[in-house]
């Protein structure tokens, strides 16, 4: 068991524009292995929502089953969380995020999770474009089990005792994107100035989005015959150009050399700068990131950054035009039609 | 016309049973039931029951109606007419029809049925199709409307009566009306100038359906979400649950759009499976919208997980079931009583639920719209069962009624105000001793009321624990509130003979219309018995005082486990030998006949002759 509190503990902490802190943000202790990728990553989503000065119960996290869905409870105690069951999160947040569209829905999910039970409905839920950030906290193993193969697993990574594993890997990135996911971003926990800006690009952007993050799992899959070890991501991590952030209103002060960044703005009016290593790379184009997904997976590199973004995407809640106001905050004079109508529907059926 | 009948000709005047044969896909459903409705029209109690196999296109399927002055609407089985237009079916078509019974059939092509027993109807209804229409669809589709208007002279049916419901149907097609008419008196016309009518078998006015409507069960299902306040709707098409969805889609669309910004106040969201459309459900009513799926038994196999989740974590929910004949995919187009189990104890690990059984469209629709109240309340899953015959037949049924007095129950939620006055909130805290605890919806205060809801064991402030001790606690607790709400749940309707001492009888949902004409044939041959109905789970008190005061009591079911038999034994530790066990589970709709017949054997220790 952990007590991994990744944030500094001094007295003049630093306030957001909501006046609060980073504690804010935080949640329950975890009780992840120490090292776990996952902590890390919690670790992210506060600094995330603390920089974007997000009210935390605004917020509603959902998550499944595994090490992975426990993370929820780990951030945002401010927060509704529903810890559901295995691979079936992504109907929750359907269903939820139909009921009342002004929450921030931060949806935890693991590659057991998402790529094999629930691949179903993650599947569904991108191409119903539920307006969410869907975290896969990838570990190639199922870890809250103890360590079986997962769906995501590279062809060659063997298990902890050495075991081959048989079966491809399944690209969540490149799926996403052809299934309609319209922000798709690949990270690692361990990386958290690149993690922090996208998983803010993220809460910004309105529609489906996926962040696949490589996130080791120390205890069953850190081996050095694994391909989700921190040695071997570390080495094999592509970081596209850097990703920044930039709030409504602010400038951009990075300096990129002409043409050799890309701006992308999101539907709140927020704006993601990326520093481009590849001229002729268009992150609005999907045909262009599945090639390029494509290509480094061939070469053995794990292609990190944003991959993906449509920021013209209509969210679920749009594309079946419910009204303004939350479905969950209809009365029953809005609701009921009454005795008047019920008796010119009995002359109906007379 | 030549056809000498060796057996008298059936004599009978609003009462017999009439069955159309037809091939799936041709169009003949509008036609039969516009049938129906005409003699429900004339005022006379019919009971319509499609029979058709899981199929689309090119198969036989068949319309029964019974009418019936008595008010009977079970089966009653046999057939005195037959109208047989599908050459597939007609051996076993004919078969059927009692001695002294009636056969139209389509004589484009003539036939000998070997029958000297029933009156053979010859209409070339092919032949006279292809006379008066050109186009080759309207010829096919004719041939229906045709038939009926055949049978408006034979059977004395009210033409204006006929020509009423076609206007009534094309209002918004009105170039349709001419054409349809004109096929109705094709029909009629024919038997005008060359067929004997009436024949022995007639309608005639009456008056006995004042405040009577025609609905099926699953339109009323979905009419009663309506105004039960159901916000938002996920299904997976399943026969015979679809719909029920469609029913809440049909009147959704109309009576609950927004008047000023003409966007709806619901959604519909068709689940790409039935754990997903669970799953939405209760993400939705997590969310404080209430949220309904529908679904029949293949489905609850699938839910089942999520339905322990929503139990657990007390969720509400509402979700019907719309039984069909098990197990596995079994008979999907017939009906059956055989879900009551699977879905009482729905999920592993210790679970129950509640459960509304509905008899009619009228109690759907009431049952309905109050089961989001009951869930809200209790703050758990609450299943509305019915199954096919209800919910895919018309039936005759008292008038829909809503009180407009009456507020929904949104149950124990905590607003804003609410936490801004308490030191202490704790999700799953038996606060008012009745087993419900106060929930929050997502995003209601800054600071108070968040919880983390989870389906592991959980203290009383939501929290993560192992503590064996807690756990007992917290399901103990929601033993109790199972007992809150076997308070709040429709009591059973109870009728005791006049002579004490007499059997008991226990039956519910769609067993109802063929007890009540069951329990006339016993009462006729000297047999009294009392009759309870069961309208919900889990029993209160009056279920079990009627077990209680009765030695012997029948279980009638559509199932073969009488598993509603079983659910009172475990529930109420009654002993096997008191209730016995009377099931029918071909998949037909239940019979009165039967049900006489078995209990009038019992009781008297002699056959009995109907
Ligand atoms: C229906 C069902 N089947 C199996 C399990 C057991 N189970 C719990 S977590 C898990 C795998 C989790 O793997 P992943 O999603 O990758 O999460 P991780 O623990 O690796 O973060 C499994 C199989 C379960 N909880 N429910
Ligand atoms: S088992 Fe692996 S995934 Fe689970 S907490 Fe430990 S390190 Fe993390
Ligand atoms: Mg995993």
């Amino acid at each position: 068991m952990s007590y991994f509190k990744p944030i500094n503990k001094h007295p003049n902490l630093e306030k957001n524009k909501l006046g609060l802190t980073r504690r804010d943000y935080e949640g329950g202790v975890s009780t992840l292995c120490a090292g776990c990728g996952h902590d890390s990553i919690s670790a992210c989503i506060i600094e995330a929502c603390f920089r974007l000065n997000i009210e935390a119960y605004k917020v509603a996290k959902l998550s499944g089953i595994g090490c992975s869905s426990k993370a929820p409870a780990y951030f945002l105690n401010a927060s509704h969380g529903f810890n559901s069951v295995h691979g079936r999160m992504p109907s929750i947040a359907t269903g939820a995020n139909c009921a009342n569209e002004d929450l921030l829905y931060l949806g935890v999910s693991g590659d057991g999770d998402s790529a094999s039970i629930g691949i179903g409905q993650f599947i569904h839920a991108i191409r119903r474009q539920v307006n969410m950030v869907y975290f896969v906290e990838n570990n190639g193993t199922y870890g809250l089990t103890k360590g079986q193969f997962s769906a995501t697993n590279d062809l060659e990574s063997k298990n902890k005792y050495g075991e081959d594993n048989l079966f491809p890997p399944i690209d969540l990135t490149s799926m996403a994107i052809q299934m309609g996911a319209s922000y798709v971003a690949r990270s690692f926990s361990g990386d958290r100035d690149q993690l922090v800006p996208l998983i803010m690009g993220a809460i910004q952007h309105k529609g489906f989005a996926l962040l696949d993050i490589i996130s080791p799992c120390v205890t069953f899959n850190n081996h050095d015959s694994s391909t989700k070890s921190y040695d071997y991501i570390r080495n094999h991590n592509e970081a596209m150009g850097k990703t920044d952030f930039v709030p409504l209103g602010e400038e951009i002060k990075t300096n990129y050399d002409e043409g050799s960044s890309v701006e992308v703005k999101l539907h709140d009016g927020s704006r993601l700068s990326l520093e481009k290593t590849d001229h002729n790379f268009d992150p609005t184009d999907a045909g262009n990131s599945l090639e390029l997904i494509r290509k480094k997976n061939k070469e053995g590199k794990i292609i990190t950054g944003l991959l993906y973004v449509d920021n013209k995407c209509k969210p679920l809640t749009e594309i079946m035009d419910l009204p303004d106001k939350p479905l969950n905050t209809l009365e029953q004079e809005e609701l009921c039609p009454g005795s008047e109508v019920l008796e010119e529907i009995n002359k109906g059926l007379s | 016309m030549e056809n000498p009948v060796k057996v008298d000709p059936i004599n009978s005047l609003n009462d017999f049973v009439i069955k159309f044969a037809n091939v799936n896909g041709t169009g003949s459903a509008s036609a039969n039931q516009m049938f129906a409705k005409s003699i429900f029209r004339m005022g006379i109690p019919i009971s319509p029951k499609n029979i058709f196999p899981s199929n689309i296109q090119g198969l036989p399927t068949w319309f029964e109606v019974r009418v019936n002055n008595k008010g009977y609407l079970g089966s009653r089985g046999g057939v005195d007419i037959a109208v047989a237009m599908n050459p597939q079916t007609y051996s076993q078509d004919v078969k059927e029809i009692s001695e002294g019974g009636y056969l139209l059939y389509d004589s484009t092509w003539k036939r000998n049925f070997n029958r000297d027993d029933i009156t053979i109807l010859e209409i070339p209804l092919t032949q006279l199709c292809v006379d008066s229409f050109t186009n080759a669809k309207q010829r096919a589709l004719f041939k229906n409307i045709a038939y009926v208007g055949a049978l408006s002279p034979l059977l004395e049916i009210e033409y204006e009566v006929l020509e009423k419901l076609i206007s009534e149907q094309f209002v918004n097609k009105p170039a349709l009306i001419e054409p349809n008419i004109k096929a109705l008196n094709i029909g009629r016309d024919y038997v005008l100038k060359n067929l004997p009518y009436p024949i022995g078998i007639n309608v005639k006015r009456e008056d006995k359906l004042k405040d009577k409507i025609l609905v099926s069960g699953n339109d009323a299902c979905g009419l009663g979400a309506v105004y039960g306040g159901a916000t938002f709707c996920s299904w997976y098409p399943i026969t015979p649950s679809t719909s029920v969805a469609e029913g809440f889609e049909k009147y959704a669309s109309k009576y609950r759009v927004d008047s000023q910004t003409g966007k709806n106040n619901y959604i519909s969201v068709q689940a790409e499976d039935e754990l997903a459309a669970v799953g939405m459900a209760i993400g939705a009513n997590w969310n404080g919208a209430r949220g309904f799926t529908a679904t029949s038994g293949p489905g609850i196999s699938l839910m089942s997980e999520f339905l322990g989740l929503a139990y657990f974590a007390e969720v509400p929910l509402v979700l019907f079931n719309i039984q069909r004949g098990g197990p596995s995919t079994g008979m999907p187009t017939r009906t059956q009583q055989s879900d009551i189990l699977s879905c009482a104890y729905a999920s592993h690990g210790d679970t129950k639920h509640v459960l509304l059984f509905p008899e009619d469209p009228q109690e759907c629709f009431e049952f309905s719209a109050e089961a989001f109240n009951l869930a809200e309340r209790l703050q758990t899953p609450v299943f509305v069962i019915s199954d096919l015959d209800i919910g895919m037949n018309d039936w005759v049924t008292d008038k829909f009624e809503w009180d407009d007095e009456q507020k929904y129950d949104r149950g124990k939620v905590l607003k804003a105000e609410d936490l801004d006055q308490m030191d202490n909130f704790g999700r799953y805290l038996d606060v008012d001793d009745d087993g419900i605890c106060y929930r929050t919806y997502p995003g209601t205060h800054p600071e108070k009321g968040a919880f983390f809801t989870r389906g592991t064991s959980h203290d009383e402030y939501a929290r993560y624990t192992e503590n064996g001790d807690i756990n007992e606690q917290t399901l103990t607790r929601l033993v109790k509130k199972f007992r809150t709400a076997s308070e709040l749940v429709p009591d059973p309707i109870i009728n005791l003979s006049e002579k004490p001492g007499s059997s008991g009888v226990i039956f519910y949902g769609s067993t109802s219309a063929a007890m009540y004409e069951a329990k006339d044939i016993l009462n006729e041959n000297n047999i009294e018995v009392d009759l309870m109905r069961i309208r919900s789970f889990p029993f209160n008190l009056d279920v079990w005082e009627f077990i209680e005061n009765h030695d012997l009591i029948y279980v009638i079911e559509q199932n073969r486990d009488s598993q509603m038999r079983t659910l009172i034994m475990a529930e109420g530790g009654i002993s096997a030998e008191k209730l016995r066990s009377l099931v029918w589970f071909n998949g037909d709709p239940i019979q009165a006949k039967f049900i006489a017949k078995k209990i009038y054997e019992r009781e008297s220790q002699q056959a009995l002759i109907t």
